[in-house]
């Protein structure tokens, strides 16, 4: 008979341990369902020279990351020091994905604060960023050999996500066949 | 020198109630008199205390002293007074020093309400409320100071959000908070009455006023806050099931159990332990929404900006405010003894089983609104529960609540007669049916949700018409008799409202140039072009639009879209013509292309009869609060009455 | 004068030629009404909490233009719900999916319904039994009294 007023006490007990979870947790994060999925197919200009074009069947049999980004975006500005000293390493491939933003403004950004992109595709009106599941700006994506997106890093990317996420990934992936 | 005074304050008021929170307590567990007459001058004490702390708030914004980061963040000195009173509240810590304030102004209204209860009761319940008082003082004082000073002091604030710049919302939280903290009371009477072993029908009938009290701010408050999201978004909608939303919505389902409960404990001694755990539940939740809205552990547009520190820290409160309780609760209420016997068959039944429905209920939008939580704390991935699900959930358990509303009041204490029911109702039941099909196909269609919402206002309408028929031959019925009538009328007419405007309403979305016209439920809209005008603080298209009806004009509406100087985001507030079977409703979209405009145009019919409903019920409450029972007056006659009488047979 | 007359005549011609009914904003109201139905129950990804037919951010808006696309070609509700979920995971449907996990969220309510009125008439049963078992039978004439007595408390 007792008992049975304590379930009140144990629901509460339950609750309050999720609510504890949850204060750790970011409700506005939207976890990826294309990782461990291939990546998206696309063909578009690249920013610097209209005329020629990127897909990413261009890069099959490598690992590479691609990193969306746009001039009027102030958190890249954060990021963007990282990609630089990342760039300079060369250790991937490092293709931006320039998104909703207008060429002058664009090149006028990576003139001001350096380009570290081997190059970067022109995604003005916003689809290659829907098809790739982008909500906010920077997004970076890591994809492996063959051609499967193997991590998605939602915002900036900074020094200790890139030594102790991105590059272990990107080591691991290079050795795999 | 005036938010250092009302810092002060906020400090003694700190120590003031950790004195009433525990020695009136103590004293009136060991009988120590000189303590449990601490308990009333700390009340008073603790209301002037947190009453000065925020006139000196209220000073601050009301002065533009900008020296206060407070005020500097949520105020501007082009903002037109009544909202600097309302920027008072438009942030986190001035919100939670409303909330203070209102619990100290319940706890002085039951120090000086309750002379004829006895003094060891009321050194109880004031000491529990100076317990909850304590808390949220340190919570304050610690994480959310609202006196914090900024130096240099700024030129100017930042302006009070655009959004809350308006009159409904200066009111909307005052009125929902009054309620939130007035379950602090049933709460403090419920936890008194576990802790001296007194549970009967005097705590009953103690407790009852200060639940419908509050209970009738919190009716007014989400009515307010929904009326306010209609005619402010501008897009009609009136509800959305946003976590803040849910978090004020689930207390008032609990509230409302516990009014029905609390009738029951009173009238027939029974539900005593159910009626504690409401009061306990009621109170809980309010805190829990406190909880939510402050942490960041939901997203929700009503959300505060967040602090993970605040939030472990209302955490903690919560478990210790709420555990506290529940483990009180599992210790004492076993021993409470069972009331009087019933039938299956009888009043008390169905009040039983409408509180159970309502608690369902409460349990499916807590259930709706943590699950993205539940999921994501347990690594299984993030969803997200929205209106289709509330409101798919939330039709088919409260339909049958619904049903049973017009039945209870019919059914006899005790033992109630299925066949007599039958036979007082059918009518009701043939208006019911009648009305389920005749009214759709007369609006345009019969689906089953309109027939279903059709169904049940009039069946309860007309249980209702019967009642007061049959009610009326033994004479004028009194206000408890209207209260119930009332509040269960103000259900009906809601129920009426949200089928009208969910089955029926028409809206297009055009693009109008000067001239042109358009034509929705029956109503013709011209435009007349749009002009610049200019506000105390922003400046505004405003849109011309004549209405009319059957080729006369029947008025014209002046929606605008104001670009507020302190925002960037432009704010759409619509010009609505309301009437009681309609409301037609213009929002200004966007600018198109030389003089064109991007317009929205909505025919919604019996929209008001929504928020008429909530105040039927607020009324229904009234009238309850109202009742002769309650009024010291009387008691005060009566108790002359029997003094004289006593004198004359002595 | 009768020139001013003609020249007024004229203006007002033109004037009355000008004023119409109003366009719908939407090329096509079909399609649109498709549309508005089905981001009603999307949400807008990068709003705190607003259905995707209703938000302004820029990402809502280039959303509900692919759904038009794609309502334009053709594509089933199914079709549609399934580009948005491959693209940002279940977060995206206001209406969560039946499925495994969320089980327990679509039959909780019920579920809780149906054990309540168990609970309670399971309660009232033993309930009955305990309290009629306690008290003292009551006289015929008594019984009346009560009837009568609660009869009168009721009104």
């Amino acid at each position: 008979m007792k008992l049975k007023f304590l379930i009140p006490l144990a629901m509460f007990a339950v609750l309050v341990g999720f609510l504890a979870v949850g204060l750790n947790r970011d409700p506005h994060e939207v976890p990826s369902p294309l990782v461990n999925k291939a990546a998206p197919a696309f063909n578009v200009a690249q920013l610097a020279a209209a005329d020629k074009n990127f897909s990413p069947a261009d890069l099959q049999g490598q690992v590479w990351m691609l990193n969306v980004w746009a001039s009027w975006c102030v958190a890249c500005r954060v990021e963007h020091p990282v990609l630089l000293e990342f760039g300079k390493s060369h250790a991937v491939p490092l293709i931006g994905l320039d998104y909703k933003d207008q060429r002058p403004d664009a090149m006028k950004f990576l003139a001001t604060h350096g380009n570290p992109y081997d190059l970067s595709a022109y995604d003005n009106d916003g689809r290659v960023g829907i098809d790739y599941g982008v909500y906010g700006v920077p997004e970076t994506f890591i994809i492996d050999k063959h051609g499967v997106i193997r991590h998605k890093q939602i915002g900036p990317i900074t020094p200790e996500v890139l030594a102790g996420t991105i590059l272990p990934l990107i080591n691991e992936l290079k050795k795999a066949s | 020198m005036i938010p250092e005074l009302g810092h002060f304050a906020l400090i003694l008021a700190l120590c003031v109630t950790a004195v009433l929170g525990t020695l009136p307590l103590l004293g009136a567990h060991q009988g120590r008199r000189e303590w449990i007459v601490l308990a009333r001058p700390a009340a008073q004490a603790f209301f002037l205390l947190v009453a000065t702390a925020f006139g000196a708030l209220a000073w601050s914004f009301y002065s533009n002293d900008f020296s206060v980061t407070y005020v500097a963040e949520h105020s501007n000195s082009k903002l037109p007074t009544m909202y600097r009173l309302g920027a008072v509240w438009g942030g986190h810590e001035g919100s939670l020093l409303l909330w203070m304030f209102m619990l100290s102004g319940w706890t002085f209204a039951v120090a000086q309400l309750s002379r004829t209860l006895d003094d060891a009761m009321v050194a109880r319940v004031l000491g529990v409320l100076g317990l909850v008082a304590t808390s949220l003082l340190l919570f304050i004082l610690l994480t959310s100071n609202p006196f914090g000073r900024l130096l240099p002091a700024a030129e100017d604030g930042n302006d009070l959000n655009p959004l809350l710049q308006d009159p409904g919302l200066v009111f909307h939280p005052p009125m929902l908070y009054m309620g939130y903290v007035g379950f602090s009371v049933a709460f403090a009477f419920a936890i008194a009455a576990l802790l001296s072993g007194r549970l009967d029908a005097a705590w009953a009938r103690w407790s009852r006023p200060w639940t419908t009290t509050a209970w009738i701010f919190l009716t007014l408050g989400i009515a307010l806050g929904s009326w306010w999201a209609y005619y402010t978004l501008g897009w009609g909608g009136w509800w959305f099931w946003d976590p803040v939303e849910n978090a004020s919505f689930m207390p008032w389902l609990l509230g409302t159990a516990l009014l029905h409960s609390l009738a029951v404990t009173e009238k027939r001694g029974t539900f005593k332990s159910w009626t504690v755990l409401l009061a306990i539940g009621a109170f809980s939740l309010s805190l829990l929404g406190t909880f939510l809205v402050r942490s960041g552990v939901l997203t929700s547009v009503h959300a505060f900006a967040t602090d993970p520190r605040r939030g472990i820290f209302i955490l903690v409160l919560l478990v210790l405010v709420v555990g506290s309780s529940l483990t009180l609760f599992a210790w004492r209420a076993p021993k409470v003894a069972l009331g009087g016997s019933f039938a299956l068959m009888s009043r008390e039944t169905f009040l039983l089983a409408g509180n159970v429905l309502l608690v369902v209920a409460c349990g499916s939008v807590l259930l709706g609104t943590l699950y993205p939580l539940f999921i994501d704390a347990l690594n299984l991935g993030k969803i997200s529960v929205g209106p289709p699900y509330f409101n798919a959930v939330f039709v088919p358990v409260m339909a049958p609540a619904l049903f049973l509303m017009a039945v209870a009041p019919i059914a006899r204490w005790k033992h109630a007669d299925a066949k007599e029911m039958a036979q007082r109702l059918w009518i009701a039941g043939a208006v019911s049916v009648i009305a389920a099909f005749a009214i759709p196909l007369l609006m345009g269609g019969v689906t089953l949700l309109t027939a279903l919402g059709f169904l049940l206002a009039f069946w309860v309408g007309g249980s209702m018409v019967l009642q007061i028929v049959r009610r009326f031959k033994a004479g004028v019925p009194p206000l408890s008799f209207w209260a119930m009538q009332l509040g269960h009328l103000g259900i009906a007419v809601f129920v009426i409202g949200i089928t009208m405007v969910g089955g029926f309403q028409e809206e297009k979305d055009v693009r109008m140039e000067p001239g042109d016209t358009v034509l929705v439920g029956g109503h013709q809209f011209k435009f007349n072009g749009a002009r610049q005008v200019m506000g105390p603080n922003y400046e505004a298209s405003r849109g011309e639009f004549e209405v009319s009806k059957n080729g006369s004009v029947q008025q014209m509406l002046y929606p605008e879209k104001r670009k507020y100087f302190s925002s960037e985001m432009p704010m759409t507030n619509a010009a609505i013509s309301p009437g009681i079977t309609r409301d037609v409703y213009v929002s200004m979209g966007e600018p198109l292309e030389g003089k064109a405009w991007a317009v929205r145009v909505y025919f919604k019919p019996f929209v008001d009869w929504i928020w008429a409903g909530a105040l039927l019920m607020a009324l229904g409450g009234v009238c309850a609060v109202s009742d002769r029972r309650y009024r010291l007056r009387v008691k005060a006659a009566e108790a002359a009455r029997i003094t004289a009488l006593q004198g004359a047979t002595s | 004068m009768k020139r001013l007359l003609v020249l007024l005549l004229a203006v007002l011609a033109c004037g009355l030629a000008a004023a119409k009914e109003a366009t719908p904003l939407a090329e096509d109201p079909v399609v649109e009404q498709r549309l508005i139905e089905i981001s009603q129950d999307m949400r807008c990804l990068v709003c705190q909490n607003e259905s995707l037919a209703g938000s302004r951010a820029d990402l809502a808006q280039d959303l509900r233009r692919e759904l038009r696309e794609l309502i334009r070609a053709g594509k089933s509700d199914a079709e549609i719900k399934e580009f948005m979920v491959s693209r940002y995971g279940d977060f995206v449907l206001y209406k969560p999916p039946v499925k495994p996990t969320t089980w327990l969220l679509w039959a909780g309510p019920f579920v809780l319904m149906i054990g309540g009125i168990i609970a309670l008439v399971v309660y009232l049963r033993r309930r009955g039994k305990v309290v009629e078992g306690g008290e003292a039978a009551l006289s015929d004439e008594d019984r009346n009294r009560v009837q009568a007595l609660l009869q009168e408390s009721e009104q």
